[in-house]
């Protein structure tokens, strides 16, 4: 059911931009209000959610590490797994955030002959990191769209990309690649029965609107052609605020664009803010060092307490009537 | 706030990294393509007319040239016949770049705005700057 909703979602929402652009004709409606709404959503709600993020208390290291952690100096220990350092910590997340480190420990369990094994399983790892970075190339690569000038650095981005020069416009690796890696993210969830078990339609939903996205860009590039200098009017538009609807530009050209805003405006409500909690996961980036630093938990009750002394000064005499020992006479 | 300092450092980080496409534009002109047809041959024309209408060469240009050359070179085709049936030579430097003799002003004016580098003339000759041969 959570696949079927999400499909016709994504659907309904290419039958919108396509009906308001083509048939009714609300260019600036989604050439403009909505790109513009979507950044802003995009960037007010990314921001509140961090700092809602940000607010919550941790007192405590939480170390669920892989690795032994730093006791005697003579106990070899895991520095990047279980680091006792600040450096330590900033290495293990260069590796989570560039290299998806703990995707790449993830393991399979299966039972062979009625025993249990263990394997490694680097699929989801290799599907993750292909997706991510394809992505990444492909966001970068716009960057032309909404630069007067192109730097240096994103046409040789560019032309590494299309370093094959098959075709003409010439194909471009990561729009390969991207479809490839997200067809497999699609499937395992469709046809791994313990994936698909816990999937919920918002996780179909950002796999189909990229989908959406990635479908109608490739439309556009290699099969039914759309007139770049007039989209690049409308984008450059935006990007220096002076807004205009050039003519001549097609309702898949206002598809595209709208399930991108779409995307953008669902962002910070969604599982995609990954892409910030990356960097507040408290088992991630907090060193371990319970064993050497006290950490004074902020919800304390300030207990009462009296020493010793100042209960013996009250009752000295009569525990001296009693003959209990004291210490002072 | 735990760490505050850092996630605001790293939110400053996102919004720089965010915005980077509208604060590059501050205080930049805005400049459309314009393509000069302003050739002596297509002066010499008394309709204005590229061999297919301008919104087709605007946006499929590419394919067209790009079948071009698998027809004159690899099929030996070498008579293209236009939608409303008149007949032109398949040939980029004979046809197309005799009426665009103005490379710098014409092909390179879009190419340029949106960062394209088609490979033509790794083959053919480059016109030489300032038009007619």
């Amino acid at each position: 059911m959570g696949i079927g909703l999400a499909f016709i979602i994504v659907l309904g929402l290419i039958l919108f931009a396509y009906i308001g652009t083509d048939i009714l004709g609300l260019n600036s409606l989604f050439a403009i209000v909505i790109p513009y709404a979507a950044v802003v959503v995009f960037v007010i709600g990314f921001i509140r959610r961090v700092i809602k993020w940000g607010k919550s208390p941790v007192p405590f290291r939480i170390p669920t590490t892989a690795g032994q952690q730093f006791s005697l100096p003579w106990i070899k220990y895991s520095k990047i797994d279980n680091p006792s350092t600040g450096f330590g910590v900033a290495l293990r997340m260069f590796f989570e955030i560039f290299f998806f480190r703990s995707l790449f420990r993830n393991t399979k369990a299966e039972i062979m002959n009625g025993k249990l094994f263990v394997g490694s399983n680097k699929w989801l790892w290799i599907g993750a990191l292909a997706f991510h970075y394809s992505f990444l190339i492909i966001l970068i690569r716009h960057l032309r769209f909404f630069m007067l000038q192109t730097p240096w650095c994103i046409s040789v981005i560019d032309s590494i990309d299309s370093f094959w020069q098959i075709g003409l416009p010439m194909i471009y690796m990561t729009d390969i690649i991207i479809g490839a890696a997200l067809l497999y993210l699609l499937g395992r969830r469709i046809f791994n029965p313990q994936v698909k078990y816990i999937s919920l339609p918002s996780d179909y939903f950002p796999l189909f609107l990229i989908i959406g996205i990635i479908a109608t860009g490739v439309l556009m590039r290699y099969f039914a052609k759309v007139d770049v200098t007039a989209i690049k009017e409308l984008t450059l538009g935006l990007a220096y605020l002076k807004p205009t609807v050039p003519e001549g530009i097609g309702s898949l050209f206002y598809i595209h664009l709208f399930l991108v805003s779409v995307l953008f405006a669902y962002f910070p409500f969604s599982k995609l803010m990954h892409m910030g909690g990356v960097f507040l996961s408290p088992t991630r980036n907090l060193a371990n060092n319970n064993r050497m630093e006290r950490h004074v938990n902020p919800w304390d009750y300030p207990v009462k307490h009296r020493h010793y002394e100042e209960y013996e000064d009250e009752f000295r005499d009569k525990m001296k009537k009693a003959g209990i020992p004291v210490e002072k006479e | 706030m735990y760490d505050g300092w850092k996630i605001i450092l790293g939110l400053a980080v996102f919004v720089v990294i965010v915005t980077l496409p509208f604060t590059m534009s501050v205080g930049k002109d805005y400049v459309k393509p314009e393509p000069k047809i302003d050739t002596p041959e297509i002066q010499k024309m008394e309709k204005k007319q590229c061999i297919e209408s301008k919104q087709y060469m605007r946006e499929t240009h590419i394919k067209l040239l790009y079948s071009w050359k698998d027809y004159a070179t690899r099929e030996g085709k070498r008579v293209y016949i236009a939608s409303d049936g008149k007949q032109y030579n398949v040939s980029l430097q004979n046809t197309c770049m005799k009426c665009h003799s103005n490379k710098e002003k014409f092909c390179d004016e879009c190419h340029n705005y949106v960062n394209v580098k088609p490979y033509c003339w790794d083959c053919h000759i480059e016109p030489k700057v300032g038009g007619l041969k």
